[in-house]
This record gives C-alpha cells, structure tokens and sequence, in this order.
C-alpha cells in the first residue's frame, strides 16, 4: 500500500465535504481550508519523497492489478505538480481568509475549492485515461461554480465562453478515448502505451493523437484554441483567478507532457512537429495580445497563454534538456504567475480596480508591494538571476542544440516583449502618480491591516520561491532532471505500473 | 449494424456543431447535449457492436463460453452520461442565469470581456 498516492485526493475531498458539513458557519470552514490545504501540502512533500526514493509510486484502487482496475501512479512529473498544487492551494486558502466576501463563503467557495483542488490533484496522479476525464470534469464543474461566484455581468459573459469551450474539449477527448479504446481495448495508459506499439493502422493512430491535442490544446489554452482563457479569467474573484491562473491550463499542460511522450511517441515527426508550430504560435500571439492591453488582470492572463507555449516548446522538442526546460519553466511558471495575480489583487485592495490608467502612486505609498511585484514579474521576463532566466536559459539552449532556429528565435523575441509588458504595468501601476480621479484614501492610511497582512504573507513565501530557485537552482534542477529521464524512457513507467501483473 | 451508427454519430455530431454555431445560448446548449451524445454513440460504435451475447460466465467455469460483448465501453457511457448530465444541468442553469443578467440570449452582444 502506498498511501501518499490516494491522500493529496482524498483530502481536498474529504476537506470539501466537511466544508460542506458546516454550511452556516463562515468561520469553521476558513479553519477547515487553511488546515486542509496544509496537510495537502504535507502529504505532497511526503509523495515527492517516496519518489525520489522508489522512481514510481503504484497503487491499484481495490486492488484490481492493472491493467483491469483503475491505477494511481506517481512519477517525477506527477509528484512535481502535486507539490505545486499544494503550495498553490496554501497560498490562496490562507489569501481567500482577507479576499473572499462573505457573500462568496456563504454559497460555497471553500468546498468549491478544494473539489476543484481534488479534481487537479486527480488529474495529475491517475494513470488511466478513462479516469483522467473524469477528474477533468470534477475540476471543470468546480470552476465553472466558482468562476461564477457573484454572478457579474461580465462574469456571466466569460462564464458562456469558458464552460462551451471547455465542454467542447471534453467532448473532443471522450471521442478520442472511445476511438482509442476501439484500437487498442485498454484504459490503462501504460497498457495502451504497449499494445499502440503493435497496431499496424497508424493512420487512425496519427488521428486520434490530434484529437488529444486538440483536446489538450483548449484546456491548456494553446494557439490556436486559446480565446476562451483571456475572455475569462479576469472576471472571477481574484483568489480564484490566481488558482485557475497557476493550476488549470497547467493540468492541460500536464496532460500532453503524459500522453505525449508516453502513449503517442511513435510518430514524433508527426506530433512533435505540429506541436512545435502550435508552440511558437501560443508564444507570439499571447505576448502580443498582452501588448494591446490594459487591464491588470488582463494582461496577466494574455501572458498565461504565451508562457505555455515555452512549456510546449519543450515537449515539442523532445530532447532530454528540451524536458528538463518544459518541467522546470512549469515550476517556475506556476509560482510566478500566481503571484502576479495575487499582487493585482492587492492593488485592486488598496485603490479599488484594476485599469492600470487609474491606478499609480503604488511605489511611492508601497514600496514593499512595488518590490514584491517586481520579483516576479521580472522573474517571468527572464532576467537573471530569478528562476524565469533560468527556464527559458534551457529551454532556448534545448532549441538551439535542436537547431530549430526560427522557434528559438521566436521564443527570444517573446522574453523581450514580456519585459514591456511589465514594464508597462510598472511604469502604470507603480511609477505613475496616482490620477486624480482615482479616490487614494485607502492609500493614504500608512498603516497596514490584519486583513491586508494575510494578503501580503503568501505574496511573499513566493517571491521568496521564485528567488529561491533562481539563486539556488541545482536542486529544483535535479528534480527537472529526474523527471525528463523518467519521461523520455516511457518503459520505466509501464514496468512500473504492469509489473505487478500476476 | 455498425454502418447504420456511424452514419447516426456524424450526423450527430454536424448537427451539434451547427447548433453551436448559431448565435442563440440557447441552441448552444443544445449543441453541447447533442455533442456530449455523439460522442456516447461513437464509444458504443468503435468498441464493436456484438449481438444477442450477454457478457455472462457460466457456473463454474472462469471464462466466458465465445465472443461475448464488452460491457466496458457501457460502463464507459453510463459514468459519460452521468458527467454529461450535471454538466449540462449547470449550463442550463448558467444560460437562464445570464438571460436574466444580461437581458439577451444573442452571444454576438456578449463581447464585452473579449479583447
């Protein structure tokens, strides 16, 4: 039995519900957040140590050996993810105790929460296809509930956009799943990685691993699939904003890094090639949406889209190095970007929007903020020594040692405009003075709240990340490292999983 | 009888995209139930269709007697229209809700938070 596999399930799970158990009262299920985002967080530094240790961690639910029953595994990649779900999910219980309006805690947002927090964690830890769709849907109906908390009008609007297109991507993969269940006869993902390697018709082959893509590519917000995440994400309540932000395309993200490189890795002049191009075009077209903004929250969410596409670049790559970029840029990506969001919000505490034409004056009365802003926005520009310099320093090299000249320099061309448009939200936000038609009374009063203080605390523990890994890197490396290994030798995975087999 | 599904499953499937591609939510919806159908249909259909051999095992014995059919894919549909099922129950809901909030039921005036 290797419990640490069920556990970061189970206990968003069973937090939920006891959320739900105490309904009327506000004050027991902020207890109940914060004490079960916790423990998520203990027990993924436990899965990640049995990792480290054993490579993979197996477990058949009921104990139905694979490939009949439905099998949890945890790699390198998986036990990478969970640990930043569970910082993640810290994080924002512990920022959701100043953020969240009681109106929202009073319709649900912490068992939402933490189903949502379920539904991730199940994603990355199953090892069955069939089952990885139905943890994308306990994720989607969670954020559909929580995207909508308040109900605004432009939530409403965003809200349309988001729940089509991510039901039209469900569709889409439960087509492929049934397709490929009509070649192969198998869920399990190593099973199927197997029996794939004996079946001549590699037509059919070719057109279900497009329909994973493009499955994947929505979730993930990839070119050319992207349009819902830039309508959407900014209209939620900010903490959730952050969540889906740090979280949700990166379970999409997560899900082609798996079947990618471990069931579809017979054909990668095909696959890998297309997913190239849909990476350089994720990279370009996000960096120059958030270029036309405006808006915070915005632009942060424009350059979701374009930081995926390095993540892709490094799977379209397939190099071992190229890997070890797209695993690391997760990391660092996930906490930055969080981060940001976590800041806007803070912004928007203290002068009530987030237009950065009425913001300004924030360095002068905030100087701390204005600092723990530039970390990571300078993180996820690339300049050194922050982690981002770091990740897209691999991913580059991985390009150029591929001699994919024209995406190497695309993704070039792509840290140079994020710069501006941090830069730009500096300058608006930060260095400007603050117009007058903007009210700067909260401003004003010098002193910090409690309520402000639990704002501040997560921003910091991740500026403090995002510097951790940039001035001591070779740890976080190693486990980039480790999992690429895992990850370009698939047949460590199936041994794992199918050695069991009496 | 697999002619006669597959046949069934891409008209399905037009139909749902054309129905989500009209400009009403609510023939939107309507699109994502037919959608959410054909796909159902097509992992009845590629799974193969065998007829009249309940997948039972006999007294005794450890495997079944021939070819039976594959409960699985069943299996498969029926958490499918389950899902399916409080998916679309939350659309509805979320359509009605946004009728009442934004007083049109036209996606081509819901572009206020598009870019």
């Amino acid at each position: 039995m290797s419990l640490e596999v069920a556990l970061p399930i189970v206990i968003p799970l069973l937090t939920g519900a006891l959320c739900v158990l105490f309904w009327r009262s506000n004050i027991m299920q902020r207890i109940l957040s914060v004490v079960g985002s916790t423990a998520l967080l203990a027990v993924s530094i436990w899965l990640l140590a049995s990792v480290y240790d054993q490579g993979h961690v197996v477990m058949h639910m009921g104990n139905w050996m694979a490939p009949f029953g439905i099998t949890l595994v945890a790699d390198m990649l998986s036990a990478i993810m969970i640990l930043l779900t569970g910082m993640m999910a810290l994080a924002i219980a512990i920022y959701s105790l100043a953020s969240a309006s009681t109106t929202h805690e009073k319709f649900g947002y912490y068992p939402l929460m933490h189903l949502l927090l379920a539904g991730v964690a199940g994603s990355f830890l199953t090892g069955d296809i069939f089952n990885l769709y139905v943890w994308f849907e306990v994720m989607l109906i969670a954020s559909f509930a929580l995207l909508v908390l308040g109900g605004e009008r432009a939530q409403m609007e965003g809200a349309v956009k988001y729940v089509t297109l991510n039901l039209l991507s469900s569709a889409i993969f439960l087509s492929a799943v049934g397709l490929l269940y009509g070649v192969v006869g198998t869920l399990n993902m190593a099973d199927i990685a197997v029996k794939l390697g004996e079946v001549e018709n590699t037509g059919l082959v070719d057109v279900i691993a497009a329909m994973f893509l493009v499955a994947f590519g929505i979730k993930a917000a990839a070119f050319p699939l992207f349009f819902w995440l830039p309508a959407s994400y900014h209209t939620g309540p900010v903490a959730v904003s952050a969540l889906f932000a740090g979280l949700l395309t990166k379970v999409g993200v997560y899900a082609l890094f798996r079947v990618f490189t471990l069931i579809f890795n017979n054909a990668p002049e095909f696959t890998h090639e297309l997913l190239l191009w849909i990476a350089a075009g994720t990279m370009l077209t996000g960096v120059l949406g958030a270029a036309a903004q405006f808006e915070f929250r915005r632009i942060l969410s424009f350059h979701i889209v374009s930081q995926i596409g390095y993540m892709l670049l490094g799977l379209a790559l397939y190099t071992p190095l190229a890997l070890i970029g797209g695993v690391f840029y997760i990391m660092h990506h996930i906490i930055v970007k969080t981060n940001l969001f976590l800041i806007s919000g803070i912004a928007h505490r203290l002068l009530g929007t987030y237009d950065l034409k009425k913001l300004g004056g924030l360095y002068k009365s905030r100087p701390v903020l204005s600092l723990l802003f530039l970390i990571p926005a300078l993180s996820l520009a690339g300049i050194p020594p922050l982690s981002g310099f770091f990740a897209k320093f691999i991913v580059i090299r991985a390009g150029i040692e591929a001699e994919a000249w024209v995406v190497t320099g695309i993704a070039l061309l792509v840290g140079l405009l994020t710069l501006y448009s941090m830069i730009k939200i500096w300058a608006e936000a930060f260095w400007k003075k603050l117009p007058d038609s903007t009210d700067g009374a909260s401003l004003e009063r010098g002193r910090t709240s409690g309520s402000l203080m639990l704002m501040y605390a997560p921003v910091v523990a991740l500026a403090a990340c995002t510097l951790l890994i940039g001035l001591n890197g070779q740890p976080i490396y190693d486990m980039a490292e480790f999992s690429a290994r895992q990850l370009m030798d698939p047949s460590q995975y199936i041994n794992a999983v199918l050695g069991g087999r009496p | 009888m697999e002619p006669i599904l597959a046949i069934a499953v891409g008209l399905l499937y037009a139909a749902a995209i054309y129905m989500m591609l009209r400009r009403s939510i609510v023939k939107l919806v309507i699109g994502l139930m037919l959608l959410s159908n054909a796909a159902n249909l097509l992992i009845f259909t590629s799974a193969g269709v065998t007829r009249g051999a309940p997948p039972l095992i006999a007294e005794g014995a450890s495997l079944p007697d021939g070819i039976v059919a594959d409960p699985l894919p069943q299996a498969l549909i029926l958490t499918a229209i389950v899902i399916a099922f409080g998916v679309l129950a939350f659309a509805v809901v979320l359509i009605h809700r946004a009728y009442a909030i934004l007083h049109t039921d036209n996606l081509d005036q819901m572009k206020d938070t598009d870019t």
